[in-house]
């Protein structure tokens, strides 16, 4: 037994194949990011050693720190908008009848890609023939505006698709959490006399504490690489104020060919998505695991 | 107490059998709060079925959710014969079928030699493919570009292909992971007595007993390969190897102004997905649970 199974010609070829994939196209890659952000470089020619030229420039890039803003934004955005897809997991999660046909139903959305999704939004919020003006101007507003022209208000309507696109992925993990609660746990607090309430929210949500803290991880991390829906719904625009970290990147290396400062923004990405994962599994670990008995 | 009703909403000891209506009225009131969630996150997409089956006069005239006279299939006709949304269509079948194939046999060689077998390593193998979990695709993306221009892989499928297996193959292995570790030991035992080469434990024996598995992450793979784009986007530039998402974005250039066609290229990109989780649809939200991780 041993022996065969500890065959290490057999471990290397099994392993091998995906380990040499994940090393050249992600880690080496992530490496030589860092690296050519310290050239001067189109893509194409060649490449002149700047130092830390591009990432002091980025230190001073107005429009780069615009886009970070617009970043957080938007994963401040997604981290609040938690509580609400928690508190219809909780509902869903008490004894309705039909919840699994509403959970998939939430959940269509998240299977489409973003490039539907933001073709059908662009149409949503066209200014004259959208759904969401004609609407409005029924309903008596005579001047509806032109969401995704208008600069105060652009972000926010972008926002609205990535609510409607991850409803149903944050509230399936929230729901299975709360299925996963022992029912005797809830019944003896019901015996205790605990309101609906109280049971919510001294029984189910302490208890399902460690899931939430991962769905905050998964929608700040996941905002911060935000890209598809905004590069075909505004492209950035109008005028940089919908621009992201992501769409930053793609348009100094993709559009403006200066590789080399727009790997400095992709490393200055990865850097971020590292830091913000590992100071928020930080802050929010638990001292002790949750125990159900 | 009674418990007729499907919510168990409690009966308080001290109000007790009085806040019976009380108890109906939450009721209803939870319903309503879950079915407008529902319409919400449907109505977008009856909208777009039903303009895709609607001409621009019919679209800016009529009412948005009204049913046109007649349902004009000749948007759908017209959008799959003469563009190249069939050619965008083909392509994206079997850059996924492909790309899903390799992902989950590698993920399952890998996680069959990191759960099941005994060699030095095995825990930084496995750090390596977790770690990979963390990683933005958009800061990979400048040096692939321009290794895959060096490989003379741009413009290739095989750019795009390879780049699939390599960033879901993370994901695949930690789904696979939980499932590995708890399939009993005995098994191989009884294998190697009968005299069974590794080779044979794996494809004959530990793979077919996987399959439950394998297909809830072959299901979560298509998902996010169908719907990919950045790597399109960025690796490939002629028709030719354009998958869906990327053509329908190119596509639509050219129908500005035809809602109709528009609509109909739209519905064409998401209906094989639609399609596969009216059918699948239980293994796709055990398998988005499962791959949870992945935002």
């Amino acid at each position: 037994m041993d022996k065969v199974m500890s065959n290490r010609l057999v471990a290397a070829l099994y392993v091998l194949p995906a380990l040499l994939l994940l090393l050249v196209l992600v880690y080496i890659p992530i490496v030589l990011t860092g690296y050519y952000g310290l050239m001067q470089w189109d893509g194409i020619g060649a490449m002149t050693f700047i130092g830390l030229d591009n990432y002091a420039r980025l230190i001073q890039d107005s429009t780069f720190w615009q886009s970070a803003n617009h970043t957080f934004l938007l994963a401040l955005f997604s981290a609040l908008s938690l509580i609400g897809y928690l508190m219809i997991a909780l509902v869903l999660s008490g004894k309705i009848k039909g919840a699994n046909v509403f959970r998939k139903i939430y959940l269509i959305p998240m299977l489409l890609s973003s490039v539907a999704i933001a073709q059908l939004w662009l149409k949503i919020y066209h200014p004259s023939n959208g759904v969401l003006n004609t609407f409005l101007e029924a309903i008596g507003f005579s001047n509806p505006p032109a969401w995704l022209a208008e600069p105060s208000l652009v972000l926010y309507a972008l926002f609205v698709p990535i609510l409607w696109q991850y409803a149903g992925f944050y509230i399936l993990i929230y729901y299975a959490a709360l299925k996963n609660i022992p029912e005797s746990l809830v019944e003896a607090a019901r015996i205790d006399g605990a309101n609906p309430w109280q049971i919510a929210f001294r029984i189910k949500l302490p208890l399902i504490t460690e899931v939430i803290k991962v769905t905050v991880v998964l929608a700040v991390v996941g905002s911060l690489k935000y890209f598809d829906l905004i590069y075909v719904m505004t492209d950035g625009g109008p005028n940089g104020s919908s621009e992201v970290m992501a769409s930053y990147m793609y348009r100094q290396a993709f559009r403006s060919f200066d590789f080399g400062y727009g790997s400095a923004v992709g490393f200055f990405l990865l850097l971020i998505c590292l830091v913000v994962t590992w100071l928020l599994r930080k802050v929010t670990a638990s001292k002790e695991p949750i125990q159900y008995s | 107490m009674k418990t007729d009703t499907a919510v168990r909403l409690p009966v308080h000891p001290e109000t007790g059998q009085g806040s019976e209506w009380l108890r109906r009225l939450g009721y209803v009131l939870l319903y309503v709060l879950l079915s407008l969630v529902a319409v919400l996150q449907i109505l977008p997409l009856i909208w777009l079925l039903l303009f895709s089956l609607k001409n621009n006069q019919e679209v800016f005239d009529m009412a948005p959710f009204a049913l046109p006279a007649t349902p004009r299939w000749e948007n759908y006709v017209k959008v799959w014969t003469e563009g190249n949304i069939s050619l965008y269509f083909f392509n994206s079948v079997w850059v996924t079928v492909v790309s899903v194939v390799f992902t989950v046999l590698f993920a399952s060689l890998v996680t069959f030699a990191i759960t099941r077998m005994r060699w030095k390593g095995r825990s930084l193998v496995l750090g390596l493919f977790m770690v990979g979990l963390m990683i933005p695709v958009h800061s990979t993306l400048i040096p692939l570009f321009s290794l895959f221009l060096k490989l003379h892989l741009t413009d290739h499928p095989l750019s795009v292909i390879l780049s699939y297996i390599a960033f879901n193959m993370p994901i695949t292995i930690m789904i696979l992971l939980g499932f590995y570790y708890a399939l009993p030991r005995e098994v191989e035992e009884a294998a190697v007595m009968d005299g069974c080469s590794v080779n044979r434990i794996f494809f004959r024996i530990v793979l077919p007993m996987t399959a439950s598995v394998i297909a809830t992450t072959a299901i979560i793979n298509m998902i996010y390969d169908w719907n990919e784009f950045i790597f399109v986007n960025t690796f490939i530039s002629s028709d030719a190897y354009k998958t869906l998402t990327v053509g329908v974005q190119n596509f639509i250039g050219q129908y500005t102004t035809d809602w109709g066609a528009i609509g109909a290229t739209l519905m064409i990109s998401i209906l094989p997905i639609l399609i596969a989780f009216l059918v699948l649809s239980e293994r796709i939200v055990e398998g988005i649970a499962a791959g949870s991780v992945k935002g």
